[in-house]
């Protein structure tokens, strides 16, 4: 029996246009609309791909603020079977060497983990480091950004794919650390039976304290990096645009010629 | 001058431009350490590079297993130089594997960790540029000397002559039961174009191109230019372009001089990872295309019009 944990977050829409707070420069979550980050639809698609071809549990952990229920809630009704959700005031602003402290001792609330799955980085902070960072706290390898993942007993394979390092296949042996990028699968949709299911099935809600750790380790003032400045950058604004009358591209080699762009 | 480590990024000891890039800002904190982690050889096969970009050492951790094991190697390497030197700050490439490098390394020394700088200061002080790039943030670490990740072709990286003296140092066991082996890799088979991120030009297709086929319009137009091909997602989930070419919010963030836009629309996916190119340049069938918001010169027409006749005109004014 493979148990894995999966790990979603609730993101501001891409859709929608994203702000930080002016206050503590934090992310504006009431500004855009908030959506279980896509990234997470595939983790939570490959935990379950690998539950199916054996026996398994897939538990939904999740770190945000108490509407990321929605997103727990569109995890569970594609079919994890349970799901944890760490919410806590204390933790508004908590950088992210803190915030995957306090995921990876809400993974030591699951007993006996075989694997972790993340999506490889999130469409808001975009660090693409929390899973490296939970096996540097978890002592687990990392098997990061994998556009193929096979698991065969207790080894398993990953095909890691980036643009800058093209394809490296590694291999390690469980409990590891995984995570996946966009081209892994296609999520399935919830179907009506999985959204009623998923009304029924556990989340349990936890804080800071329940985690054994300390608010003094988390949260906007024990970050150890700050925001000093941040500011809105001017939108763009359109320049000239004309219809081709036959000589476009000779009018665009007029215009580079004319910012000694070429 | 306190030290600053510059993690060298590379294959097979051939150093990749960010390096430079990130040992022409180290030079704005200290005075630049190269750190060179991989097969035993490779120090040496980079070091004429390291040196002419301002390295005043060169360490050396070279082992089978800094080669065989994944990430693993350069967090221990760095952890044992940066408690041994003490350092002003760690730079490290942002690339994936630079992002979770630094991300360890900094938990491991208690250190502030500033993610994907598009510049740096002399205080330590970096900028970032975040949803794709609709904000503009500064931050700085407030706990230890900052481990920051540099955005590649976020720095102009300029020649300075270093004494790239060389010292070896030990690469510390890896624990096989915490690191995932390499059993092979497959580098990305650039060809004769410039790195996408690198690139000073970039030539993007979107949906407007219509087939793989049709993409050789892209990169006739792009090559004439020296510049490099992108794709939207678009154009990429429809199998005209290989996914390594996407650019966009989940692709690759491009900030050239040029970026010339053919039959992208501009969703907003798109212009997330290219609104903070210098100049753009769309074209476009659909005058309501949103490509033209924020497009500096926009063509309304048949890119298979447009694009060979620039190309033409390139070429001519290249004699």
């Amino acid at each position: 029996m493979t148990n894995i944990v999966v790990l979603v977050k609730q993101v501001p829409d891409t859709y929608s246009e994203r702000k930080l707070a002016e206050t503590d420069h934090t992310l504006d979550r009431e500004s855009a609309d908030a959506v279980l980050d896509e990234i997470n639809e595939r983790a939570v698609e490959e935990a379950l791909k690998i539950k199916e071809a054996g026996e398994g549990e897939v538990t939904v952990l999740c770190v945000g603020p108490d509407r990321a229920t929605d997103a727990i809630r569109k995890a569970l009704s594609m079919g994890a079977d349970k799901a944890i959700h760490v919410s806590d005031e204390a933790l508004h602003g908590s950088d992210i060497l803190a915030t995957a402290k306090v995921i990876a001792a809400a993974i030591g609330k699951v007993e006996g983990v075989d694997l972790v799955i993340a999506g490889n980085e999130s469409s808001d902070g975009g660090a693409g480091a929390v899973p490296a960072l939970l096996a540097e706290l978890l002592g687990m390898p990392q098997l990061t950004y994998a556009h193929h993942v096979s698991v065969e007993g207790s080894a398993i394979k990953v095909d890691r794919e980036t643009a800058d390092e093209g394809i490296t296949h590694l291999e390690a042996n469980l409990p590891a650390v995984v995570s996946v990028t966009e081209k892994i699968n296609e999520p399935r949709y919830p179907s009506f039976k999985g959204i009623m299911a998923a009304k029924k099935k556990p989340v349990e809600t936890l804080t800071v304290a329940d985690l054994g750790l300390d608010a003094g380790e988390v949260g906007l003032d024990n970050a150890w990096s700050t925001v000093s400045e941040a500011a809105p950058k001017p939108p763009r604004t359109a320049g000239e645009k004309v219809e081709d009358d036959g000589d476009g591209g000779t009018k665009i080699a007029e215009y580079l010629v004319g910012q000694k762009l070429i | 001058m306190a030290e600053v480590l510059v993690l060298v990024d590379h294959v097979d000891g051939e150093v990749k431009k960010v390096t430079t890039e990130l040992l022409t800002a180290a030079r704005a904190l200290g005075e630049p350490s190269a750190v060179v982690v991989g097969a035993p050889g490779t120090a040496g096969k980079a070091k004429e590079t390291l040196a002419s970009f301002g390295a005043a050492k060169v360490y050396a951790a070279e082992s089978d297993d800094a080669a065989s094991y994944h990430v693993a190697p350069k967090v221990e390497v760095l952890a044992a130089l940066a408690e041994k030197t003490s350092p002003a700050a760690v730079l490290v490439a942002a690339t994936p594997e630079g992002k979770e490098v630094s991300a360890r390394l900094a938990l491991r020394t208690g250190s502030g960790l500033l993610v994907d700088a598009v510049g740096v200061e002399s205080d330590g002080t970096v900028e970032q540029s975040i949803f794709g790039g609709g904000f503009t943030v500064k931050s700085k670490s407030t706990k230890g000397a900052p481990v920051i990740s540099v955005r590649p072709g976020s720095v102009d990286a300029e020649q300075a002559q270093g004494a790239a003296a060389e010292e070896s140092v030990d690469v510390p066991a890896v624990d096989a039961a915490k690191a995932a082996k390499v059993t092979g890799v497959e580098p990305v088979v650039g060809g004769d174009r410039p790195e996408l991120t690198e690139a000073s030009v970039v030539v993007s297709g979107g949906r407007g191109v219509g087939s793989a086929e049709q993409f050789s319009v892209i990169e006739g137009l792009a090559d004439a230019m020296g510049a490099a091909v992108g794709a939207s997602r678009a154009a990429v989930d429809s199998g005209y372009y290989p996914a390594q070419f996407q650019v966009g919010q989940t692709g690759k963030t491009v900030s050239p001089q040029l970026y010339i836009a053919l039959g992208i629309s501009g969703a907003i996916q798109h212009r997330a990872g290219m609104q903070t190119s210098k100049t753009i340049v769309a074209v476009n069938k659909d005058p309501e295309a949103p490509i033209f918001e924020i497009a500096d010169y926009g063509i309304v027409g048949d890119l298979f019009q447009v694009a060979p006749q620039l190309q033409e005109e390139v070429a001519k004014r290249k004699g």
